[in-house]
């Protein structure tokens, strides 16, 4: 190991190679319910060419690495399964192009969101990039790699739709391109060639590490408005959501569920997320979403929330930090979902079966959704809250979090992000031949099974 | 340790790395190291294993602990309120633990050992306390209406003694009635405290308070921001209650008294926040009021200001025990170059810390025939009749 370290502190300097303790520590777990498992070191690279040395050298040594951003997962994909080293991209943030007429904006590996966030804003203010609600120093490459989804997902699909272009350092170091910059010095997308992008997403990490993505970026409205429409049957929501997504108006669609506070228990919201140039359009587009579901609110079986500006302003922040104050409802710092990406028609059995498995064991819970493109699917997330300092209640947190994968799984879902049981039990239900392909390709990326292994394996 | 019932609390979400625009890192320690250790919650976590014995005590866990600057932007912006009140306390409550256990970084243990010594960090004796005053011709404070404390580095450092004069001589040209202290005090003891040093810092404040009360000292103008934060916030509890203020509060509204040019030179300013002026006590505008009533002078601001504002580096004892510093990314050398990336020709400082900081590092960065390091007072000048 002594040799190893000697060539990563040559590769990125001293500074940012260590094994201390305090470090293998931290960057043994993350805030999910996964129980840790330390790194021998941690290693922070400052551009493409050192990450393709560290693999070369991670090779040579054998030695596992397991790509990191803002670590915010939750389900445990960024811990050392089988030691090695942890990549810890964010030193690595640059914003190296923004494209205004082809929108689309070029970011090092481990930039975040709220970086390129604040960039837009400050630069090129009539443009923005879908966000998710994952706290703010949580990465692009980290979000894409994992088919992440956010605030312009109605409009744009999930974020490895909006992904055009990669460059990913492969598990034996070579530097390769996905899309069309790997012919043109131009990132605007991934026709006409053969997809190579999709050997990178989904992957939890395992193929590669993304030194840098281009990202579709879209207009930013002057004037924004949020509405949110109520219902009190879950069984009303596929077609509450199909009807409001016919309007091609919304940006953002996140149903919500919750027992607290005691007004909102038992109903669905949706918020309804929409922008226009002009006061005028505003009113247009509004006007189309509430007549979209206008039936319901002459049946009286559903209408629009009435809302007084903070309380809009507050959920129209982006990110929302209400998700991540989730974990301090019961003052116990924890919090992990299971988010089920599935067909919308599944919603109403998803409510149920969220309800149900909560209750079953006794855990605080919060549900929802984010629609994905114009109603093709969506991101359903069933929020667990557990107290960090009572083994007992994080276990609980855990059961039902398996639980929920396996339902999910059951109505035809499935797990996104998956937690290493999730990962199994996915494994479980995939076609044989298309499991033996991920093996093969594998295989062949990554010959001496360096790049985070432990994920997506058989037990 | 104190507050060891709320560390599980902490989600590590990492709102607290960021300003409230997402700018940039904004916690000095993380951007100068960058391992999740240095972060808020990494602090959080690593005191939570510690306590647990899931993790031991070294040299390195030391240096994390004692390399925050306090400047409060976790306090600012972490995501759970009521919870985040306390985030300084809590890493307060954990450097005391670690004194109390002997792990000190070396450069703490001198830090501390010379204030306990000599009542100051530079080992000076105290009846040189008074010589940034020279021949200024401030009076000993008797019944004027203000004291004007000079805090460590206005009364020992080259260039602190510089700013210190310069405040001297507007507040002299404000007309404003104030006195000096000859040596007999200390320390404000205000990073002591940071640092987790109580008991030290009690002995320098009740020392200070004995001198303040014996001369009747009712009102205090205070050079340093950090000065200001004790004597304002602590000395209360410990018997010394006054009106203390920053010498920018007390400039920004008597600037009616000063003959200002009619026309000044354009210089474009960018101010740099002191963190114990604003974040810890929330004033964002007395300096700028000051900078922005310059006739001919424009006041640009920096993309972190306010609340959002990038620590320099220098608080929590680390102007003298230098745990931050780290080469490019060291904390006042990125704030340098924000604020050169602003245009500016003038960096306005209201912290001889931060003055000495910063300047330091326009140096390194060889900034200094682009931007200069200016104390508030310093510009003022600039812009009086006859300068
Ligand atoms: C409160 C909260 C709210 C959230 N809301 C959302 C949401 O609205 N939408 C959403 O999509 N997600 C959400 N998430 C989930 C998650 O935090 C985000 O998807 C986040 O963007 C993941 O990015 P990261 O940088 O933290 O990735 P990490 O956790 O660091 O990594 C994720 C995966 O990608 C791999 N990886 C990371 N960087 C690279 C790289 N450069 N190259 C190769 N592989 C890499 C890792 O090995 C890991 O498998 C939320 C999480 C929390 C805690
Ligand atoms: S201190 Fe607050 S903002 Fe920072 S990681 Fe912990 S909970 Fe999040
Ligand atoms: S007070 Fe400042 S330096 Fe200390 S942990 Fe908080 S943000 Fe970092």
């Amino acid at each position: 190991m002594k040799e190893l370290i000697d060539r990563l502190k040559k590769i990125v300097g001293d500074r940012f190679v260590s094994e201390a303790p305090e470090e293998r520590y931290i960057y043994s777990m993350d805030m999910g319910t996964m129980p840790a498992s330390a790194p021998d070191l941690v290693v922070m690279p400052a551009s493409t060419e050192e990450v393709s040395k560290i693999m070369e050298a991670a090779n040579a040594h054998q030695v596992p690495v397991t790509p990191m951003g803002g670590g915010l997962v939750l389900s445990g994909l960024t811990r050392a399964l089988k030691g090695g080293m942890i990549l810890d991209m964010k030193r690595m943030n640059r914003i190296t192009e923004v494209n205004p007429k082809s929108r689309y904006a070029v970011v090092e590996g481990g930039t975040s969101q709220g970086m390129l966030q604040a960039y837009l804003k400050k630069n090129h203010p009539e443009l923005k990039h879908s966000v998710p609600d994952a706290p703010p120093i949580a990465t692009l490459a980290g979000n894409v790699c994992i088919h992440g989804s956010g605030h312009l997902s109605v409009l744009g699909g999930y974020h490895s739709d909006m992904l055009t272009g990669m460059e990913v350092v492969l598990p034996t170091g070579e530097v390769i391109r996905t899309g069309s910059c790997s012919v043109s010095s131009d990132w605007f997308g991934k026709a006409p060639l053969p997809d190579l992008s999709g050997l990178f997403m989904g992957w939890a990490g395992t193929t590669g590490v993304v030194t840098r993505l281009g990202i579709k970026l879209f207009p930013s409205y002057r004037y924004n408005d949020l509405l949110i429409f109520v219902c009190d049957d879950a069984e009303d929501m596929p077609d509450v959501i199909s009807r409001l997504t016919s309007t091609q108006v919304a940006e953002d669609m996140t149903p919500w569920m919750t027992p607290i506070p005691e007004w909102a228990r038992g109903f669905m919201h949706i918020n309804i997320a929409y922008g226009a140039h002009s006061k005028a359009e505003l009113t247009f587009k509004r006007n189309l979403l509430q007549m979209s579901v206008k039936a319901y609110k002459d049946k009286k079986t559903g209408g629009f929330l009435p809302m007084p500006p903070p309380q809009k302003n507050r959920y129209m922040k982006i990110p929302t930090p209400d998700l991540v104050r989730f974990a301090d409802v019961r003052k116990g710092g924890g919090f992990e979902y299971v988010g089920a990406i599935m067909a919308i028609e599944h919603f109403a059995e998803a409510y149920r079966a969220g309800v149900e498995i909560a209750e079953k064991n006794e855990v605080s819970y919060s549900m929802g959704a984010r629609i994905v493109g114009a109603g093709h699917s969506m991101m359903f997330f069933y929020a667990y809250a557990f107290n960090r300092a009572d083994q007992a209640d994080m276990a609980r947190a855990q059961k039902a979090l398996e639980e929920t994968n396996a339902a999910t799984l059951e109505m035809g879902g499935i797990p996104w992000k998956a937690e290493l049981p999730a990962q199994q039990q996915i494994i479980e239900k995939m076609a044989p031949d298309t499991f033996a392909l991920m093996n093969r390709i594998r295989e062949a990326l990554d010959p001496n099974h360096i790049m985070n292994p432990g994920n997506w394996e058989r037990a | 340790m104190k507050h060891e019932e709320i560390l599980h609390r902490c989600f590590r979400c990492g709102y607290c790395k960021l300003p409230s625009n997402y700018t940039d890192i904004n916690c000095p320690a993380y951007q100068a190291f960058r391992f999740e250790t240095y972060s808020p919650g990494g602090r959080m976590w690593l005191l939570r294993g510690w306590l647990n014995g899931e993790i031991t005590n070294s040299k390195r866990f030391a240096e994390i602990m004692f390399s925050c600057t306090a400047c409060g932007n976790c306090v600012e912006q972490c995501a759970f309120p009521k919870f985040r009140d306390l985030l300084l306390e809590v890493f307060t409550a954990g450097r005391e633990a670690f004194l109390d256990a002997g792990h000190v970084p070396g450069p703490v243990r001198d830090y501390l050992t010379k204030i306990q010594l000599h009542g100051n960090p530079y080992g000076k004796p105290g009846k040189k306390r008074p010589e940034w005053a020279a021949d200024l011709g401030v009076e000993p404070y008797a019944d004027q209406e203000y004291l004007f404390f000079v805090d460590d580095v206005g009364a020992y450092d080259t260039r602190g003694q510089e700013i210190a004069r310069s405040v001297a001589g507007i507040l002299q040209q404000a007309g404003i009635s104030f006195g000096m202290l000859s040596g007999e005090e200390v320390s404000d003891g205000n990073d002591v405290l940071a640092i987790g040093e109580t008991p030290l810092f009690e002995e320098l404040a009740r020392k200070n308070i004995e001198v303040f009360n014996q001369k009747g000292v009712k009102k205090i103008i205070t050079l340093s921001p950090h000065s200001l934060n004790a004597i304002k916030n602590h000395y209360p509890a410990l018997g010394g209650s006054y009106q203390a203020m920053h010498y920018t509060q007390l400039l920004a509204f008597s600037m009616g008294n000063m003959s200002l040019q009619e026309d000044g030179p354009n210089h474009r300013i960018t101010f740099h926040d002191p963190c114990y002026l604003g974040r810890h006590n929330w004033d964002y505008q007395s300096p700028r009021m000051l900078l922005k009533g310059l006739p001919g002078a424009s006041v640009v601001e920096m993309d972190r200001n306010q609340k959002n504002a990038f620590c320099c580096g220098g608080g929590g004892g680390n102007f003298f025990t230098d745990l931050v510093s780290a080469e490019e990314d060291s904390p006042s050398r990125v704030r340098v170059r924000e604020a050169a990336e602003t245009g500016a020709d003038y960096l306005a400082v209201a912290c001889p810390m931060c003055a000495v900081m910063l300047e330091d590092a326009a140096k390194v960065e060889g900034l200094e025939n682009r931007l200069q390091v200016k104390e508030v007072t310093e510009i003022v000048a600039e812009y009086m009749v006859g300068a």
